[in-house]
């Protein structure tokens, strides 16, 4: 039996995986000391699981509060002397309303190329006098690069290097964070706030990767490992991998770049229309002007050939990245394929996203999966498959 | 008890071997979610990947550690994949197969072989 040796968070990350120039985040030793397994991840050491296995991690963040170190992630700052200047030429590189945003607010959103397809995801913050994005650990450089090329000189782009990046989440997340700062109670779904956490000022916003309520909370470096030792020190409170992160997020019906997205999709076969606002679109008052919006105004228009969905194989055998999909049992021409799946340990059974021909992306479609040589059933099912627990 | 490279288990039992996999690979595997087994009665030649393992993480394959027979599967495994990782080396075994020769065995690691094969 190959037992692999298991790296498997997987995704972008596992391109770039030469061990001796492998980048630790400011909580490495506490990983190591916690007992976490540790793996190469988009260029960083980085926890797959804690003693708790990847399986347990999962429902107990789903149950109760788990906490992650994403500090790989690029934390990026966008300062202009005008706060609104920052904001309109951020406009020029994603779909997405920035200009609206108020302040004190986080926005999901995409930058896009050319041919309208995407080239990362990013979560974008309006926080008052400059801007706080935050970027894929394995496209942080390019899109630092991209944002360079396209805002300065008169916006400044800084990749914070001095700030680590954890995740709470789940239903007990705000008891606990609120018994370090009871301010954080106050926040809703998609807020962000400075917060004094462990002595340090944090950039805390009310979002994550889970589905799951929680707190994603900017920390300096120089607290970051008591922030987190604080926060496990709570009996609510479990470490939690890079693997359950991925079941997680396939669970909540959530992208991963690279995966479920990547520059050859556009938002809308990626079924991300949603992230577009109106404001971009063809009729809206800052339409246009970002890469490629002549694609994605149009797939918006006429609709696009094929698209993101969910996935429930009906046996017990999970249907993994890139298992091919068919319209039947035998025959036919491949319809589509999957991006992501697995075993969902909240469903209880495996679940996956892929994308499939248009016609066939109708909840309740039975496809087939070619599964090592036999075409197993899997029904096209509605995202999520665990409803979400965010407090609108 | 004998081992294998490829983290197995064989105990013969009368005539027949029990196939299962060591509790250092149900560890490394992580939770187990889906096992597929083979049929009954198949004629199996060393090295064939004869079960599928899927864990939380990724496929394996199990791989036949001996030419022969297989006379019996555990099926308890198809419905409860968990039951790997509870007990690896008791309850979970995968199959039992019958061979030709089973002196073929000696060939295989003793368990202080194999601990320090995992060392």
């Amino acid at each position: 039996m190959p037992v692999v040796a298991f790296e498997h968070a997987s995704g972008p990350g596992r391109r770039d995986a030469c061990v001796s120039d492998l980048k630790r985040t400011p909580l490495y030793d506490l990983h190591v000391e916690i007992g976490a397994k540790m793996v190469p991840f988009a260029g960083y050491d980085m926890p797959v699981q804690y003693k708790l296995g990847v399986m347990k991690e999962h429902l107990h963040c789903r149950s109760a509060a788990g906490l992650f170190d994403v500090s790989h992630m690029g934390q990026v700052v966008l300062r202009a002397r005008d706060p609104q200047l920052a904001k309109t030429a951020l406009e020029g590189l994603i779909p997405q309303d920035v200009l609206g945003l108020g302040e004190g607010r986080q926005r999901y959103g995409f930058f896009t190329n050319d041919k309208g397809g995407i080239e990362d995801d990013l979560m974008f913050a309006n926080r008052g006098d400059h801007l706080f994005l935050v970027v894929n650990a394995a496209c942080k450089d390019a899109d630092v690069a991209r944002l360079r090329k396209g805002l300065e000189p008169d916006v400044t782009v800084k990749l914070l290097e001095n700030r680590a990046l954890l995740a709470l989440q789940g239903p007990k997340a705000e008891a606990v964070l609120a018994n370090l700062n009871p301010e954080v109670a106050g926040m809703r779904f998609m807020d962000v706030a400075t917060v004094a956490l462990a002595g340090a000022e944090c950039w805390v916003s009310r979002s994550g990767y889970t589905g799951e309520d929680g707190f994603e909370i900017s920390v300096p470096v120089a607290a970051a490992a008591d922030l987190a030792n604080a926060l496990i020190a709570h009996e609510d409170v479990e470490p939690i991998g890079l693997g359950a992160r991925d079941s997680l997020r396939l669970e909540a019906g959530l992208c991963l770049y690279g995966q479920d997205m990547d520059d050859g999709l556009n938002p809308v076969e990626a079924s991300l229309s949603w992230a577009i606002q109106k404001v971009r679109r063809a009729d809206g008052a800052r339409a246009a002007g970002f890469p490629g919006a002549d694609v994605i105004l149009g797939a918006l228009k006429d609709g696009v050939d094929r698209h993101r969905v969910g996935l429930l194989p009906e046996g017990r055998a999970p249907m993994r990245q890139a298992v091919p999909l068919f319209q039947h049992a035998e025959g036919g021409e491949q319809i589509g394929f999957v991006t992501s799946g697995g075993f969902g340990p909240s469903v209880g059974a495996p679940v996956a996203m892929g994308i499939v021909a248009d016609s066939l992306h109708t909840p309740g479609t039975q496809l087939f999966g070619d599964v090592r040589g036999k075409r197993l059933p899997v029904k096209v099912a509605k995202l999520p498959f665990v409803p979400a627990g965010f407090k609108r | 008890m004998k081992f294998t490279e490829e983290h197995e288990w064989l105990r013969v039992e009368g005539d027949e071997v029990v196939v299962g996999i060591t509790t250092h690979a149900a560890e490394q595997l992580g939770d187990v979610v889906f096992v597929e087994l083979p049929e009954e009665g198949a004629e199996v030649t060393k090295d064939d990947e004869i079960v599928v393992i899927e864990s939380v993480k990724a496929a394996s394959d199990i791989l036949a550690p001996l030419d022969g027979e297989i006379t019996e599967v555990n099926e308890a495994l198809v419905d409860e994949p968990g039951k790997v990782n509870d007990d690896p080396e008791g309850d979970a075994w995968f199959f039992k197969m019958k061979v030709e020769d089973l002196s073929v065995m000696d060939e295989l690691m003793d368990e202080a072989a194999y601990k320090a094969f995992i060392a």
